[in-house]
């Protein structure tokens, strides 16, 4: 028999038994950040597209959640931090072979832009709403005429966004769970997805919520390659790999992600679409709750089962 | 200059004089450790055989830890030796979730800790304390650029190994077998 | 049955002294308020270096304690020039700097009060505590005599305690380490070589060519210079023989195994003698000249084959053959180990003279790579008075017993505290100094009659051991890194002394041993015993004898002397007389013929565990040291407890997992207190469990040790006693595994 032990009573707090550095703020912060990434590219690309009239929701409403969303989850990093006082090192230099540093820089530039985007469609939502500063209605004017400049940089940016929550993951090698490159392409489609179900949801349109139901029908589609071929790649890697994908194929992390990530968050969500476009009544609602639930379950799980996953030990 | 340890398996006892003399020289907290013992016996009764090692930050020439660093805390010296600027560590775990040893620890005061090669005795020219205190004398610590260093004197002449080497970060950690 | 003593659990003092004592020194390790932009620098500053030497085991290796900018102590290192640890201390010692900073430490003296079943302790002033010391001391000295008084040490300190007793007029001194280690094996070697083999031991390890260990586990147990020589010995090439029926780490960088059935070592002995004298692989010209008995032995042996030991120790006649012949390559440069702990199974005194005979055959004893002579610097006494001749002493407990022993047995002690008809008087009180005898003595219940027939009982220590719970009066005393103590002298190859100086002032209200002796001596009207007025004073008038000083000694710590006696190696062919009957090296023991007990070793077959049960083995780890250390915040971090060792096949058929506690229940129906982690592991024979001693402590102040582990001490009630020298065989145990809480199952 093979035993393999540390005999000198290490127990790093986070660290031993096995690693738990990251807890709930890292997958709630990827979460929100798929969710803007997703609005922020359909309000920008069906802007270029010229599709403000017919799909209001996409392109002026749906993105309002954008910022908060943002907000929420750059909060939830702070939150993380366990140096907080130190946080704005982060801001003091660039560091192309980090992709956190990335990640700090581009949530930097597409915040405010996010912001700005927003506030330009304020007076239509809120017609009441008075900016009360001259400078302010000026910067709305400007914001109004160079719309189709921030929509090409919105559409650059979300698409950064949402990839890089997924690269940031799998440039950590040391973690065999996560070191694919299938994670940035997946968490980018499931970052689209959840936007594309908000926007479903918060539409009074039934043409939008159509176009979008089919979107999401081809979004969900993708993801269920992605991850198929994710297994596929696990099983024939190296031992360590394997180890990893036995977590999900009757390890303690199977029932959790068949069932919520898989089963509620994609398939069922699936079937209740193409009901719904072939005529059946489905509350628009619950395909777009189980979408988001799906979601954030996934990216929980891949944060924990990920620090399971070692190579030594 | 590239500054390795190599630690003889036939040796070591695991008696864990280099974790508590880390612990001592370093100022480590009760319950967090730099280094640690491990012990590998494979076989069966009474063939076996026992494997013991004393291991800690590798000080890789391609650190994962160095490079995935947002603020530039983590970093490389002269000598290759990778330290730690407490100044600049947020905090954030990317460096701990990086290292295929995991031999980083969160250290309770926030920033991010781990074995320097106890580089202000090394900048001194002593040993690190657990080669200097070691009662086997299995630890070797030196200059791998410089051949008459005790380092390269002992790995010209028996066969070693490292660890994980699959994962591509080149560990200056050799483990004689 | 009605004690008269209750065990007392130190959680009841008053909380007093204890925020005294936390107001003093912050542990070094708390985080330092730094600015909000910047840190202060963590790394420590050496500011100054005081010389001591370890007390945390018998080594006593010399070092340096090194204090920071802020007057902190934060690390003890090793004196490059000491011969025991040459610059390096093990891990217990480094960790050492844990004895001090550990805060549950004893603060000040307590003494119990109340009526038994409703007994506590309670603080008092140092007054007050020696008063009754000394008033209980003096009035047993009328009413009984002096002689009726027993020391208990284990450490430095303890001699100026004996030196009190013996000012007092009790000859009853003893440490446990005779009849409880190593006593069968310097009873043995003196009636073979006529020389003890002394600790530390004298064996030249670092020039041998085969080292052969053979109930040894150097590597777990840290006999700092000896693993330091191995070490060097394998760098050389020397060949490693280790006979252990577990898997040491001794073993693992062996280059023979002989996986051993437990308590057959003395027939492989006979049968390595057997080849060894058969294809005359013996150093003919050394036994030619030095030995007596040859023929003797070699008609005992005739029948002792490789194929009869076989039948007993399950190790294959050709591997016998094989390592004699290794051995007898290797002569004289070869060393059969002595051991330490030898005290198994009741017939240990003969089978260290089979050891000794087998290092006399191969030639190893006083040559190089095999026994060298010790020597030790002779430091005067300081002045004092003639002690009083006592009148008794505990031999009178044991007429015509024990007359080949010249050390003290503790398990004496106890047989002459418990009252019996047959004798006169028996001992009226006990001071236990650095030992917690009920983790020390086997047969607890023997340990605590006899403690509940002592009319007084004094404990001092540092720590509040389980023994403490028994005390009248508990004394604190202070750190070995808070106090002066007499010049080391241990034998070694060059002769040297060793200063140990305090580098902090006694934390809480803790005193060194030498202030309560003499305190204890004023009111004990013994003050000529104590003339000197400072310790240092003593110190320096000793070292001043010997050609140093004490500021010479602050400085360099360790101070090396030329030899005066006799050469490091001296049996090369020249005459030599040694210290025995006939003057030479008796292979045939006629100091043992002449006691009646076999003058050559015969293997007895020993009882072997019932159905169900495993033979209990237990030993040591490196990073702790006997119970001692157990509390140790430093150590504790390396091992918070200790683990039983199970073969997975026995594993299987308890349906034990790995991880999983089960308590330990031994034959006499004893079940340890508190249950213990299973490692299922192949290290261990099937018929055989394996723990480290010195876990499970009852003390609930002990904050780190209390509940962790369990206790080897409390399972061994079986004692097999060596009838030569009284050495208590403690390896005749066997456990049986109970899976659900014993309490629980009493309960319901």
């Amino acid at each position: 028999m093979k035993e393999e032990l540390i005999v000198s009573g290490r127990m790093n707090p986070g660290i031993d038994p096995y690693l738990h550095i990251w807890h709930w703020q890292i997958p709630l912060y990827l979460f929100l950040g798929g969710v803007a990434a997703g609005l922020l590219f359909f309000t920008s690309l069906y802007y270029i597209l010229g599709k403000e009239k017919e799909l209001p929701t996409a392109v002026k409403w749906a993105n309002f959640l954008a910022p908060v969303a943002l907000v929420v989850g750059l909060f939830a990093l702070f939150l993380d931090l366990k140096h907080k006082l130190f946080f704005w090192q982060l801001y003091t230099t660039i560091r192309l072979s980090s992709p956190m540093s990335w990640g700090a820089w581009t949530l930097m530039l597409i915040t405010p832009l996010a912001f700005v985007w927003s506030a330009s469609y304020l007076r239509e939502l809120v017609p009441s709403w008075d900016w009360k500063l001259k400078i302010l209605y000026d910067f709305e004017k400007l914001i109004i005429r160079y719309r189709k400049v921030i929509a090409w940089m919105l559409l650059l940016l979300s698409i950064i966004l949402g990839i890089y929550t997924g690269i940031l993951l799998s440039a950590f090698n040391a973690r065999p769970l996560w070191n694919t490159s299938l994670l940035g392409p997946l968490f980018l489609t499931s970052g689209l997805s959840t936007g594309a179900a908000i926007i479903m949801w918060m539409s009074k349109d039934h043409a939008e919520r159509a176009l979008f139901s089919k979107i999401d029908l081809i979004l969900i589609a993708t993801e269920l390659f992605f991850i198929i071929h994710l297994f596929m790649g696990f099983l024939a890697s190296t031992q360590v790999q394997i180890n990893a994908a036995e977590l999900f194929l009757g390890g303690e992390f199977t029932v959790s992600f068949w069932v919520f990530v898989i089963l509620l968050g994609l398939v069922l969500p699936a079937i209740l679409e193409i009901l719904e476009l072939r005529g059946y009544k489905v509350p628009v609602a619950i395909p777009a709750i189980l979408i988001l639930f799906g979601g954030l379950m996934f990216r929980f799980i891949m944060v924990e089962a990920g620090q399971i996953t070692r190579y030594l030990y | 200059m590239r500054y390795a340890m190599a630690i003889d398996t036939k040796k070591c006892v695991g008696c864990g004089d280099c974790v508590v003399a880390c612990q001592t020289e370093n100022n480590v907290p009760i319950g967090y450790c730099r280094d640690w013992v491990v012990e590998n016996v494979a076989g069966t009764y009474p063939q076996i055989e026992l494997e013991i090692r004393s291991e800690r930050c590798n000080h890789c020439e391609n650190a994962p830890c160095v490079r995935c660093c947002p603020t530039g805390a983590s970093y490389i010296v002269e000598g290759g030796v990778v330290l730690v600027e407490p100044n600049k560590c947020i905090g954030c775990g990317a460096c701990i979730e990086s290292c295929p040893y995991d031999a980083r620890y969160s250290h309770p005061d926030g920033y991010v800790d781990k074995c320097t090669f106890c580089f202000h005795r090394v900048q001194k020219g002593q040993d690190p304390a657990c080669v200097s205190v070691c009662p086997t004398n299995c630890m070797y610590f030196g200059d791998l650029d410089n051949p008459n260093s005790d380092v390269s004197k002992v790995l010209a002449t028996r066969k070693f190994k490292v660890l994980a080497p699959e994962a591509g970060t080149n560990p200056k950690i050799y483990y004689l077998i | 049955m009605r004690t008269r003593r209750d065990f007392l659990k130190i959680s009841a003092v008053g909380t007093g002294g204890v925020a005294l004592g936390l107001s003093t020194v912050k542990l070094a390790n708390a985080s330092t308020p730094g600015g909000i932009f910047s840190k202060k620098s963590k790394k420590q500053v050496v500011h100054e270096r005081f010389p001591t030497y370890c007390e945390v085991c018998f080594w006593k290796c010399a070092g340096w304690t090194y204090k920071d900018e802020n007057d902190k102590i934060f690390k003890i290192v090793g004196n490059e020039d000491d011969p025991h640890c040459n610059g390096r201390l093990c891990p217990r010692g480094t960790g050492g700097i844990g004895m001090y900073t550990d805060e549950d430490r004893l603060k000040k003296p307590l003494i119990r009060t109340g009526e038994p079943g409703n007994q506590s302790f309670r603080e008092a002033s140092w007054e007050e505590a020696l008063d009754l010391i000394a008033e209980n001391l003096t009035r047993i000295k009328k009413e009984h005599g002096p002689e009726c008084v027993a020391l208990f040490s284990h450490g430095t300190g303890g001699k100026m305690l004996a030196h009190l007793l013996k000012a007092y007029g009790s000859p009853n001194i003893t440490a446990p380490s005779f009849a409880q280690c190593r006593g069968p094996r310097e009873v043995a070697f003196t009636a073979t070589f006529g020389e003890e083999v002394m600790s530390p031991e004298r064996t030249d390890i670092r020039d041998t060519k085969c080292l052969v260990l053979i109930g040894s586990h150097i590597g777990e147990n840290m006999h700092n210079g000896q693993i330091q020589e191995m070490s060097e010995a394998i760098d050389k090439g020397a060949t490693i023989i280790t006979v252990d029926p577990r898997f040491s780490t001794a073993a693992s960088h062996s280059k023979f195994w002989l996986p051993i059935k437990p308590a057959t070592d003395m027939a492989l002995l006979m049968a390595w003698i057997h080849v060894i004298i058969k294809e005359e692989l013996y150093d003919k010209e050394y036994i030619q000249k030095y030995a007596y008995g040859f023929d003797q032995l070699k008609a005992h042996v005739k029948d002792m084959t490789p194929e009869w030991a076989y039948g007993i120790t399950t190790i294959e006649p050709e591997v016998i053959r094989k390592t004699a012949r290794e051995m007898g390559a290797a002569s004289p440069a070869v060393i059969v180990h002595p051991g330490r702990h030898v005290t198994w199974y009741g017939d240990d005194t003969q089978r260290s003279r089979a050891i000794a005979i087998l290092n006399a055959l191969l030639g190893s004893w006083g040559r190089r790579g095999g026994f060298f002579n010790p020597e030790a610097v002779h430091l005067p006494k300081y002045p004092s008075p003639e002690y009083p001749k006592p009148q008794k002493s505990w031999k009178d407990a044991f007429p015509g017993q024990y007359n080949l022993v010249n050390e003290v047995l503790t398990t004496g002690i106890c047989d002459a505290t418990i009252p019996n008809p047959d004798l006169g008087c028996n001992l009226k009180a006990w001071i236990i100094y650095g030992t917690n005898l009920l983790a020390t003595l086997p047969n607890q219940k023997k340990t605590i009659e006899s403690i509940n027939s002592l009319e007084f009982m004094v404990v001092i220590d540092t720590m509040p051991m389980d023994i403490t719970g028994y005390a009248d009066v508990v004394l604190p005393e202070c750190t070995y890194l808070e106090r002066y103590d007499g010049i080391r002298t241990s034998p070694h190859r060059e002769p040297n002394i060793a200063l140990r100086m305090p580098a902090a002032e006694p934390k809480y209200d803790s005193k060194p041993n030498y202030w309560i002796a003499k305190e204890l001596g004023k009111r004990l009207g013994l003050e000529e015993y104590f003339k000197w007025n400072t310790f240092e004073e003593k110190l320096d008038w000793q070292l001043k004898k010997v050609g140093s000083s004490l500021e010479e000694m602050k400085v360099l710590g360790v101070k090396k002397m030329s030899r005066e006696y006799d050469d490091l190696y001296s049996l090369n062919g020249e005459d030599y007389e040694f210290n025995t009957n006939t003057g030479k090296i008796e292979l045939y023991s006629t100091e043992l013929a002449n006691e009646g007990f076999d003058p050559i070793p015969k293997y007895t077959h020993h009882p072997e565990p019932p159905q169900g049960y495993y033979r209990l083995n237990y030993g040591r780890a490196p990073m702790h040291t006997f119970s001692r250390t157990a509390n140790n915040p430093n150590l504790t971090a390396l091992k918070k407890e200790n683990s039983v060792w199970v073969n997975p096949r026995v594993a299987k058929i308890w349906d034990l997992e790995n991880g999983q506690y089960v308590w330990l229940k031994n034959q006499d129906g004893v079940v340890s207190s508190f249950p213990i982690k299973v490692r299922v592991t192949e290290r261990i024979r099937w018929d055989s469990v394996y723990m480290v001693h010195g876990f499970g402590h009852l003390e609930k102040r002990l904050s780190r040790a209390y509940g962790k582990g369990a206790s080897d001490s409390e399972l061994v009630t079986h004692v097999m006693t060596d009838p030569i020298m009284g050495g208590t065989g403690m390896r005749g145990n066997f456990v049986t595994f109970i899976i659900n809480d014993p309490k629980k199952e009493v309960a319901s």
